[in-house]
């Protein structure tokens, strides 16, 4: 049955490839709002976290600006509050959790897998619409007097107190648990099932092994964040007291209710920018990633391990002592397979035929930020130390060198990566490596201050601080707006390359896996015909 | 490609996605996608039952008198109902298997016919509290009882409407079904669908095992 398709010719493929590129095979705004095409949907879910990164980055760039002095500069204390949590709100559940997996993933879950689509098409287009509904909440939020419990609904804040949209925000984030469960079940099958001849488990690229990893979590933990937050909505409206101590419930126990999902969620963001960066690196070093399997084995490890982790953020909230040493213990345990695929990406380049292209950068701001990031999260796994920094800029500057470091620069190179593929355009790639040397700048000058004002017991969430601080505030403003010039540059270079780029050829980097034996950009079944795979995504020099 | 095989003559190309190689590989995902949904419905109510047991711990006194209000012969009544349209299902299932799609016709309609009757036991059962005054959290306005009534009672509705809400939307779509059977859809080609739809019910049957006696027979 399948000798019957099989086909391998490339000069068969240059024969038919006049066929109309997926872009230009239907038109029309219909053919867009109620298409099954899993690279239409990827670039539909791509334009819709781009516009939330905006939103989200104006938020912090406001709230830098409100630091800029210890006075009341812009905006009152309760505005200021507000400001934060939508930052965070907006970035976690509108931005970075889908990012990467359902736009790159989206789009080249298929192409890399050489096959014509995601096992549920159909499934697929309703989890975008699910993710758009999600997102008309968040935006009835800004505009019905906004958010201000931070982005962790902490109770019993947020379920007596605050006079803010809790229900309506909160209503929006359990939407949006939805739509990644439905992609992630949508992964795992298209994984499972839907593999090209010869395309087996270890002959994947890594990337498709970090989006499985990825989609056990999303599938496993977001249940359990749907049913807080239904459980946060009950208690607001009910009373049904199990997390308000004054109605009989506890607090602590939406903490782990909360982080049950919200740890593993943290590696629903960074696995698919571990995925991406493999990419990049093999791909730039032209060389045989160091250690396949014990880079593909280490994503699912840490999926397994992150599942109970979750106390470390609970170091301080009254939790035993006891239960504290085993979360700090399993804590440094996830450092091992993540340090095994950062020594792999290393050795990798070691003695690679290294291009710097603008991807490159990107893996190589990816490196330092995230070995950054990393390390600085042992100083918060450590129980005595964690007192101290516990709820300090020491925490803020982690998770952002964690999560714009990480994941947020592996997003961005891998758009630059498969920006070819997807648009059939080259860019500038000096202006792509101007947006990525601004990017890496001020993004160290904004948060490495944060690193030592967390030190010194800065505390996290408050709109004025002590004069002793001002000095490191006012680079850190400086910082962010650095950074906030470098990300418009690199939105210029992509719509510059979108009006004047010139045309990709079908492979611009000379990669070896799947999608760049298809056009730029593809047609709307992919592949002509069933492509076979003969070799390793990075048999390079082979 | 061999499209008619051993299926009664059934075209197999009528049914397969263009996206699949063939019906093996489509009724193969389908599947193991439907149980990945089971996994995540899973591990939803297991937040429940995770929010039941610390509850639970906190006032076992309060759940021990605050659960002899709840009626458990209405209870055992409900669980013999949901059992009884687990059979019912399994049988529509075989029905499709075997192309006897009257035999999936009639035992879909009774399975939506043992729903809805689980439905308004639950409803008596419901207006019953309101009537004592046992409402949920916060509003709760019933008779005395030692500790957080409150919270007992406002765990039964959150966990017995959850699900409820399944049960709902598994007539919904036990609806849809029966109606395509109708049209004659399905057969021992495309079945998988009935097949899933079967499997998220006997989820909901089996959630509803676990919440009878942790709800109703507490002692």
């Amino acid at each position: 049955m399948f000798l019957s398709q099989q086909r391998t010719n490339s000069a068969a493929a240059d024969a038919s490839g006049s066929e109309p590129s997926y872009l230009t095979a239907k038109r029309g705004l219909m053919s867009w709002l109620v298409t099954v095409d899993h690279k239409r949907i990827g670039l539909m879910y791509l334009v819709s976290v781009l516009f939330f990164f905006l939103v989200g980055g104006l938020f912090a760039l406001a709230v830098r600006m409100e630091l800029f002095s210890p006075a009341e500069n812009y905006f009152s204390a309760d505005t200021y509050n507000k400001l934060f949590t939508l930052h965070g709100a907006v970035m976690v559940f509108l931005v970075i959790i889908p990012s990467i997996p359902a736009s790159l993933g989206n789009f080249f879950l298929p192409l890399m897998l050489g096959v014509k689509d995601v096992a549920f098409p159909k499934l697929n287009l309703l989890s975008f619409y699910i993710y758009v509904f999600g997102a008309c909440f968040f935006l009835y939020t800004l505009v019905s007097g906004g958010l201000d419990t931070g982005w962790t609904f902490y109770t019993p804040y947020s379920s007596s107190s605050s006079e803010t949209s809790v229900i309506s925000s909160t209503f929006g984030a359990f939407v949006l648990g939805f739509s990644s469960i439905l992609t992630g079940v949508n992964f795992i099958v298209t994984m499972h099932k839907m593999r090209a001849p010869g395309m087996t488990w270890t002959r994947m690229p890594l990337f498709l092994w970090s989006l499985y990893a990825t989609s056990v979590i999303q599938v496993l933990a977001t249940p359990v964040l749907a049913i807080t937050l239904l459980l946060l909505i009950a208690e607001r409206t009910l009373g049904i007291g199990i997390f308000d101590p004054a109605m009989g419930g506890d607090p602590v126990l939406y903490q782990h209710f909360f982080w049950f999902y919200s740890h593993p969620a943290v590696y629903i963001m960074i696995l698919p920018g571990f995925g991406v960066i493999s990419e990049l690196i093999t791909i730039n070093s032209r060389k045989h990633i160091f250690g396949y399997k014990a880079v593909a084995i280490s994503s699912v490890s840490i999926a397994v391990i992150g599942f109970l982790v979750w106390g470390h953020h609970m170091f301080v909230s009254g939790q035993s002592e006891f239960i504290s040493v085993f979360f700090s213990f399993l804590t440094y345990a996830v450092g091992l397979p993540t340090a095994i695929k950062v020594f792999s990406w290393v050795a990798t380049m070691y003695k690679g035929s290294i291009t710097l292209t603008t991807p490159m950068w990107y893996a190589l701001s990816f490196l330092f930020l995230f070995s950054i990031g990393g390390l600085t999260g042992l100083f918060l796994g450590a129980l005595s130390v964690d007192v101290h920094l516990h709820d300090t800029y020491f925490v803020v500057a982690h998770f952002h060198y964690v999560m714009m470091g990480g994941t947020i620069i592996a997003f961005i190179g891998g758009i630059h990566h498969w920006w070819p593929k997807m648009t059939g355009k080259m860019y500038n790639s000096a202006m792509g490596n101007l947006g990525c040397f601004l990017t890496f700048v001020g993004f160290n000058v904004t948060f490495f201050s944060q690193f030592l004002m967390g030190s010194q017991g800065m505390p996290r969430r408050y709109y004025t601080y002590l004069e002793q601080y001002e000095t490191l505030h006012v680079i850190s403003t400086i910082g962010s707006q650095v950074l906030g010039l470098g990300l418009f540059v690199t939105l210029f270079c992509f719509i510059h390359s979108l009006m004047a780029g010139k045309k990709a050829g079908k492979n611009p980097w000379g990669g070896l896996s799947m999608e760049w034996e298809t056009e730029s950009p593809p047609i709307e079944h992919n592949f002509h015909g069933q492509p076979v795979c003969e070799r390793g995504p990075y048999d390079y020099g082979k | 490609m061999s499209s008619t095989s051993a299926n009664s003559g059934i075209d197999e190309k009528k049914y397969l996605a263009h996206h699949f190689q063939n019906m093996a590989q489509q009724n193969a995902s389908g599947k193991l996608g439907m149980w990945l949904f089971l996994g995540q419905e899973l591990l939803f109510f297991s937040g429940l039952f995770m929010a039941y047991f610390a509850a639970r711990y906190f006032y076992p006194e309060t759940f021990l008198d605050a659960h002899t209000y709840l009626d458990w012969k209405l209870g055992a009544l409900n669980t013999v109902v949901l059992l009884t349209s687990s059979l019912t299902m399994a049988l529509a299932v075989r029905g499709a298997q075997t192309n006897n799609n009257a035999s999936l016709v009639m035992n879909l309609w009774l399975t939506i016919i043992l729903a809805f009757v689980f439905l308004v036991v639950k409803y008596f059962e419901y207006t019953h509290k309101f009537d004592l005054g046992i409402l949920p959290g916060s509003f709760y306005a019933g008779p005395e009882i030692v500790g957080q009534p409150n919270v007992f009672f406002g765990l039964y509705f959150v966990l017995t409407g959850m699900h409820g809400l399944h049960v709902v939307i598994g007539i919904g779509v036990l609806i849809w079904v029966a109606l395509q059977a109708q049209k004659g859809v399905y057969n021992s080609v495309n079945h998988v669908f009935v097949e899933n739809v079967g499997l998220y019910w006997h989820l909901v049957d089996l959630i509803w095992i676990f919440l009878f006696p942790l709800l109703y027979l507490v002692k």
